[in-house]
C-alpha cells in the first residue's frame, strides 16, 4: 500500500501562495542533491499538514500547514526550485 | 452576586465528554508525514540524552524487563478524531528516568525516520506517559508506530511520537517538526491548544 501521493497533490496549497505552478518547477534536494521536477516528489498528506519528501531520500522539502489564520510554508529542504522565466 | 460558570468544556457523546472540536472515532486513522520505518526489535534502542550530555540506553530486553503497565486511555488527535479508552502496554517514563539525573525542564522526543516532538518533562513525569510497545494485547503496528511509540494521552496524539528512539533534555525549550510549522508547544486537547497562538 502507497501511503503517499505525488507532487502534483501540493497544487493547490500552493496556488494560494504564488502565481506560478510550482509543481512543474525543477527542484533541488537539500539533502542529496536530487533534482526533478517537483510533481515527482512524494507527498504525504494524510497528517497534521502536508509533507514533500524527496524520491532520491526521503528528506523533507517541503512542508506546508494551514491554520485558521495563516498558511505556514518550509521550504528549508529544497537548494532551489527552478521556475522557466515567461 | 455569586456567578459560577463551569464554562465550555467540551461535548458529550453518549455520556461520554470529547475536547472541544473533536468527534468520536471508532477506527483508529493512521496518520503519517513519512515512510513507515520499519525497526526489527533486535535493532531497536531506546537512549535519553541528559543536558550535561550524559547517555541512558535501553536495548529491546532491557525494556522488556522493566515493569510494564495496562494502560486505558482516550486520545485525541488535532486533526479533529478522539478514540476512547485505547488500551495499551508499555513502560512509564517514571521507570525509565527514575535513575536519570537531569535538572532538565523540557524533552525533545525523536523517532526512527526523523521525526521530533517537544514536551515538558514534567508532562512526561507522574504516571502521564509510557513507551508503549503493544495495542489492543496485540504488538504494536508499524503504522501505529511500533515497535514502540511514546504515549502522552493527555496531550494532542502528534506528541505520542510514534517509532519513538530517544529523548533529548534540556533546559531551553525547542520546537519538533510540527511545532516549527505553525502547531502549538504544548498542545493541551481541552484548551485546544491546536496551533501557535491558541
Amino acid at each position: 500500500m502507497s501511503d503517499y501521493l505525488d507532487g502534483n497533490v501540493a497544487a493547490g496549497p500552493l496556488s494560494e501562495l504564488f502565481a506560478v505552478d510550482l509543481t512543474a518547477a525543477i527542484a533541488q534536494c537539500n539533502g542529496c542533491g536530487h533534482t526533478t521536477v517537483f510533481a515527482e516528489s512524494r507527498v504525504y498528506a494524510d497528517a497534521p499538514g502536508l509533507v514533500a519528501r524527496c524520491v532520491g531520500c526521503d528528506s523533507v522539502l517541503l512542508r506546508i500547514v494551514t491554520t485558521p489564520n495563516d498558511t505556514y510554508l518550509d521550504l528549508r529542504g529544497l537548494t532551489y526550485l527552478r521556475v522557466p522565466t515567461t | 452576586m455569586n456567578i459560577v460558570s463551569p464554562g465550555f468544556t467540551g461535548r458529550r457523546r453518549g455520556g461520554t465528554e470529547l475536547p472541544p472540536g473533536q468527534y468520536l472515532t471508532h477506527e483508529f486513522p493512521v496518520l503519517s508525514a513519512g515512510p513507515t520505518p520499519h525497526v526489527r526489535t533486535e535493532h531497536w534502542e531506546f537512549t535519553v540524552t541528559t543536558e550535561s550530555g550524559e547517555m541512558y540506553r535501553w536495548d529491546w530486553p532491557a525494556l522488556m524487563a522493566l515493569p510494564a503497565e495496562e494502560i486505558t486511555k482516550d486520545i485525541h488527535c488535532v486533526t479533529r478524531w478522539s478514540k476512547l479508552q485505547t488500551t495499551w502496554k508499555g513502560v512509564s517514563l517514571d521507570t525509565l528516568l527514575a535513575d536519570v539525573e537531569t535538572g532538565a525542564d523540557y524533552a525533545m522526543a525523536h523517532s526512527y525516520g526523523g521525526y521530533t516532538t517537544n514536551l515538558p518533562l514534567e508532562d512526561l513525569l507522574d504516571g502521564q506517559s509510557w513507551i508503549a510497545y503493544e495495542y489492543d494485547d496485540e504488538p504494536l503496528d508499524p503504522e501505529h508506530g511500533g515497535p514502540a511509540r511514546l504515549l502522552v494521552p493527555h496531550l494532542y496524539f502528534w506528541k505520542s511520537a510514534k517509532w519513538v528512539r530517544g529523548l533529548v533534555l534540556s533546559d531551553t525549550e525547542d520546537l519538533g517538526f510540527w511545532e516549527t510549522a505553525g502547531y502549538h508547544e504544548y498542545g493541551d486537547p481541552w484548551k485546544e491548544q491546536r496551533y501557535a497562538g491558541d
